[in-house]
């Protein structure tokens, strides 16, 4: 079920609610895109381009791909959290019956020192390359030393097994304050802190510290009546995608390379491994396959290169596939994290100072996501004194990777609950205290800029407006409890080409893998312009050399930006329609008017398939291309409401009801925005409740199969049911806001604010599991 | 993965000769959903596999109120809860096979097998010990019987001699005003092993319990027979403060440690939890009131 608010109403609302003495009213913008244009093929529901290969089985993943000649690999992974490689001797198993041949990280050119851009952000290429074969040192349990092909994955396995690699072990840490505190074994010899931007000579596994500031926080706190600081962890997760990464290679006779992959960004798998093998990109070739999920962890790159490796050395196709421990052990995962948040507000609910701490657990080479969990901690409230410190940490377990709304859900995982609390202190209704302070167009958030046009408001008072807000609780020990989170809408590049085709129907060709549906949100984009059904849209994903330039699926952007550049393209196929238009007609091409599909001048008109069809005599084939480098990025805010209850004997926590809120701009295709909103509630229910990475005493990671790393089955979770809110973003031409990542960030904290409220204790630690809870209740904390 | 020989004996007496045959190379398979993972894994290498599925004695499932239940090794568990005259004589067997694993598994998965295996957490043994149920094993040297709480004697380990196959298990009848339980607990609510569970059996006469059986998963290296829980009820009236005391003898009985899945404190409670939620269920089945 979801219930769309259309901007319209929600602004009526909102002048409503002022008149209960709640919140002044706001003085909204009209709004600028949205309200007063209804569309054709944006906001309708047809059924996916690629649906059918998806349902019969026929799509083809990249662990599918074969090809005469095919060998397989089997990668070597470090037994040890942390220790010096002394020696690797290959000999036994190159001599293997099967084996084709063995790499190490001796196999790559050594690499340069400089920075590269991995997809969402930029590294050295140092770590990239050190974490796709360790060189020297292994820094983490499941750390890529080695590589077989062989003419099977047994021989290759076999075979790896036989490679005789000697350590010296060293000590290790696991978290962030470990890693920081004096005596912590170095991961990095070479690795200096970075304090607010500067290089500083401190060897330490702090990558990174940096402030950012408004006002003055302990002015503000001098001025508060309740001030609440407390501490919180959360523990390493994985993304949980249900497809292993796999890469298979040829590297040709003629030095071209081609490489199929399952990537959220083909160009970046092109761009990183021409990078690290020191070839000219002109020279890969990557073909993105369909994507069993990637949620962020598929940016990165990890056997691409090894594969590539192997089939120069043998002059065969390789295919390398991660089993799951693989995909645990050396994938991903997102960051355990160390916070402190202290608020403090007024009697009467104003906030007068936020201050957070935030350390996050890079893994083994810099790169937390630190800094956005730092520019969204405090990123829904309109505060004047803030102070945030972020500290990037690296620590002995695989090297993070982004994962929805990187950083994000950290943060609210502390923020939301201290608000909570400080609301209950105050005895305000915990929405009303949010909305109170919850951050409007004009406000500033603690990096610097200005919110433009932003739906915080709106998603808030959608919440309390919700029928779930008001209906009474399930019986005894159970609680309900509400957050809200931030996140962002990025840019970066994108490309698209469109082909009229002689029966009106137009091929769409455009480089953005497609996890969530947006072949088919990017489509429409372009149909609403073209004005011909979402159907008469063939889109297509197709590999580097076939498409212009275009960013990873990530960031909450590819129906912002690819959908964009659809949008351009199919203007430029209007324009040359009025010029075919003009001739059919006899007129003049300037005075020719174009509506819904159909060209008309002087009195008469022609249809797009009349013109499609007459292409060849008006001047023949009629395609269009267009890149776009969007600015006019809108964040989107995500809210929960969500009624548990609590096993006080067992420590069970059993989500009852789940409501996600978003606001997502305009919602191009509301069934594909309801699937991500009720996704990303799933992914951090899991996070909430169950996962984690539990580390043995060796370093290791005891619960590497899904067995025993607990991500939600169908059965933990209820229907989660959506409300989308659309405050149009006024930066895109159809309103659009990233809609993929918001979600995920509020749910953690809205379900320890529910467990408060049904057994009256505060868990400052992820995953609130059967285990903690219970020890939670048994023990008064 | 290594190569491996498969055999599908049709007979009781051809699968003997193919372990004989084997002595030590060979493993039964039953419905494969633990050995198959195991020998995945690497952790269980064996030259033979000899499917045990088309042996008619391992098949056989017959009851009647005089006899009770003759349960055949590779019976799976769709069959079990699928036959409505056992499930109703035996509903906390059913309460175990019903919830192996999902759908899939249990169209494979045998009680044999979750016996065989001999993990601490398997979730039809703890029933099996509580309802005092008799394994009939054979080997090409004769039969003999065992236990159920003396089958399995290390984590991964039971009391078969090289050679030997269990053939059956026979389930004693119900007795009159009798009911047993069995109840796990699992942080998620389908696909996830035992943290703790507990499998309990009740016979009432009079207001008092005549007789009582108590069984553990998760809390010892096998399956626990926490013989002092049955014991502290016998005798003593049907009330809440006679299951306390049994539970508390429950709690008392576990081993557990620490580890992935939960630590040693959290486990001995959820013994005492589940040990007194089942013993109520159960004494609900046999028609008495708390
Ligand atoms: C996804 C999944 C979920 C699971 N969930 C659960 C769960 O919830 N609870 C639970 O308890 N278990 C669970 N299991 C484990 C397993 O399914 C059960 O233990 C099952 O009952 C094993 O029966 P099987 O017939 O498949 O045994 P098999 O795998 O065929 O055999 C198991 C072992 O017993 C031996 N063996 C089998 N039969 C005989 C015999 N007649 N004589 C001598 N030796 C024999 C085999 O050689 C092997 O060593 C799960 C497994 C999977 C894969």
């Amino acid at each position: 079920m979801s219930t769309t608010l259309d901007p319209v109403q929600t602004q009526a609302a909102a002048n409503g609610a002022a008149g209960n003495g709640v919140h002044p009213a706001p003085a909204y913008e009209p709004n600028m895109v949205l309200a007063t244009r209804a569309y054709d093929v944006v906001g309708t529901r047809p059924v996916r381009h690629d649906g059918a290969d998806k349902v019969t089985g026929r799509a083809l993943y990249g662990a599918d791909k074969q090809m005469a000649g095919l060998l397989q690999g089997f990668v070597l992974r470090s037994p040890h959290a942390h220790a010096k490689i002394v020696s690797i001797d290959t000999s036994k198993a190159e001599a293997l019956d099967g084996v084709f041949a063995v790499v190490t990280a001796d196999d790559l050119p050594p690499a340069k020192d400089k920075i590269v851009d991995v997809g969402e952000g930029d590294t050295r290429l140092a770590y990239v390359h050190g974490n796709v074969l360790a060189k020297g040192k292994t820094l983490y349990k499941g750390h890529a030393v080695a590589a077989v092909a062989a003419t099977n994955v047994h021989v290759a396995e076999q075979a790896a097994k036989l490679i005789d690699v000697k350590y010296a072990t060293l000590g290790s840490s696991m978290t962030a304050p470990e890693a920081m505190s004096s005596g912590a074994a170095l991961l990095h010899d070479d690795l200096k802190t970075m304090e607010y931007g500067q290089p500083t000579d401190k060897a330490s596994n702090v990558a990174q510290h940096f402030q950012w500031k408004i006002g003055d926080s302990d002015e503000g706190f001098a001025k508060a009546d309740v001030v609440v600081e407390r501490t919180f962890d959360t523990a390493t997760v994985h993304q949980g995608y249900i497809e292993p990464h796999n890469a298979t290679a040829l590297w040709n006779n003629d030095g071209r390379v081609h490489i199929w992959t399952s990537t959220q960004g083909a160009f970046v798998v092109r761009d990183v491994t021409a990078t690290i093998l020191e070839i000219p990109v002109s020279q890969i070739k990557v073909t993105p396959m369909e994507i069993g999920g990637g949620f962020g962890g598929k940016i990165p790159v990890y056997l691409e290169p090894v594969a590539a490796l192997l089939s120069k050395k043998t002059g065969r196709p390789v295919k390398l596939v991660m089993t799951r421990a693989d995909v645990l052990e050396g994938t991903g995962p997102t960051p355990g994290s160390h916070v402190s948040v202290k608020i403090g507000a007024v009697n009467g609910g104003k906030i007068t100072a936020m201050q957070g701490n935030l350390a996050y657990e890079a893994g083994a080479y810099p790169g937390s996501f630190v800094a956005p969990g730092g520019m969204c901690i405090f990123a829904a409230y309109a505060c004047e004194n803030v102070t945030v410190d972020c500290y990037d940490v690296v620590v002995n377990k695989p090297s993070s990777a982004a994962y929805r709304a990187p950083g994000a859900t950290q943060a609210a995982f502390a923020a939301e609950q201290v608000i909570d609390e400080i609301a209950g202190k105050l005895g305000i209704d915990p929405i009303d205290f949010r909305l109170q302070n919850a951050a409007k167009e004009g406000s500033r958030r603690v990096d610097g800029p200005k919110f433009r046009r932003i739906g915080c408001v709106e998603v808030l008072e959608a919440m309390q407006r919700h029928p779930h807000y008001g209906a009474p609780l399930a019986g005894p020990n159970c609680g309900r409890g509400v957050a809200v989170g931030f996140w962002f809408n990025v840019g970066l590049e994108s490309s698209c080409t469109l082909s009229v085709n002689s029966d009106g129907t137009v091929n769409l060709i455009e480089g953005s893998t497609d996890i969530g549906g947006t072949r088919t949100s990017i489509a429409m984009q372009a149909a609403e312009v073209l004005g011909i059904p979402a159907e008469d849209i063939n889109p297509q994903v197709v590999d580097t050399d076939s498409v212009g330039y275009t960013s990873v699926t990530g960031g909450s952007r590819t129906t912002f930006a690819t959908g964009w550049a659809a949008h351009d393209a199919a203007q430029k196929i209007v324009d040359e329609m009025k010029v075919r238009a003009a001739k059919l007609l006899e007129a003049d091409a300037a005075g020719v008017t174009h509506e819904k599909g159909v060209y008309s001048a002087a009195g008469k008109s022609v249809s797009f398939r009349e013109i499609a069809a007459q292409a060849s005599r008006t001047g023949g084939p009629i395609s269009a291309s267009a890149t776009v480098k969007p600015r006019g990025v809108g964040g989107s805010y995500a809210g929960n409401i969500v009624d548990v209850a609590v096993d006080p004997e067992t420590g069970k926590v059993d989500i009852l009801r789940f409501t996600a809120v978003q606001d997502v701009g305009k919602a191009v295709h509301p069934s594909y925005v309801e699937g991500q909103m009720q996704g990303g509630s799933a992914q951090g229910i899991g996070w909430a409740l169950n996962e984690e990475y539990f580390m043995g005493a060796d370093g290791g990671m005891q619960n590497n199969t899904l067995l025993d790393y607990r991500m939600p089955t169908a059965l933990d979770l209820p229907m989660i049911d959506t409300c989308i809110v659309e405050v149009a973003n006024p930066g895109h031409p159809y309103g659009v806001r990233g809609v993929g990542e918001a979600n995920i960030v509020p749910p953690p904290a809205a379900i320890a604010n529910a467990i408060q409220n049904a057994v009256g204790r505060r868990l400052q630690r992820l995953p609130m599991n059967p285990p903690a809870v219970w020890q939670a209740v048994a023990n008064g904390n | 993965m290594h190569w491996v020989d498969y055999q599908r004996p049709e007979s009781l007496d051809a699968a003997l000769q193919a372990f004989a045959a084997n002595a030590g190379n060979a493993k039964a398979l039953a419905g494969g959903t633990d050995l198959l993972v195991q020998m995945r894994a690497g952790r269980c290498a064996s030259g033979v596999l000899v499917d045990i599925k088309n042996i008619p004695e391992l098949n056989e499932m017959s009851y009647s109120p005089e006899q009770g239940l003759t349960l055949g090794a590779a019976v799976p568990c769709y069959r079990i809860y699928g036959d409505k005259t056992v499930s109703a004589a035996y509903p906390a067997l059913i309460d175990a096979v019903s919830i192996i694993g999902g759908t899939q598994i249990q169209g494979r998965a045998s009680v044999g097998g979750n016996l065989c295996n001999a993990a601490p957490s398997a979730d039809v043994v703890p029933v099996l010990i509580a309802l005092g149920v008799v394994c009939k094993v054979t080997s090409a040297g004769g039969t003999r019987e065992i236990a159920a709480e003396d089958f399995c004697v290390a984590p991964g380990k039971n009391a078969l001699a090289a050679g030997e196959l269990l053939v059956s298990l026979h389930f004693p009848p119900p007795a009159l005003q009798s009911g047993a339980r069995y109840i796990r607990f699992i942080p998620r609510n389908e696909m996830d092993i035992a943290v703790a569970g507990a499998g309990v059996s009740v016979t009432l006469a009079d207001g008092r319990f005549s007789a009582a059986r108590v069984a553990l998963a998760s809390v010892a290296p096998t399956p626990l027979f926490a013989r002092e829980a049955g014991e502290a009820l016998v005798g003593r009236p049907v009330h809440a403060a006679s299951i306390a005391k049994a539970a508390a003898a429950a709690k008392a009985a576990a081993k557990p440690i620490d580890d992935m899945r939960g630590t040693a404190a959290y486990r001995r409670n959820l013994c005492a939890v589940l040990t007194r939620r089942a013993l109520e269920d159960a004494v609900a089945r046999a028609g008495g009131k708390l």
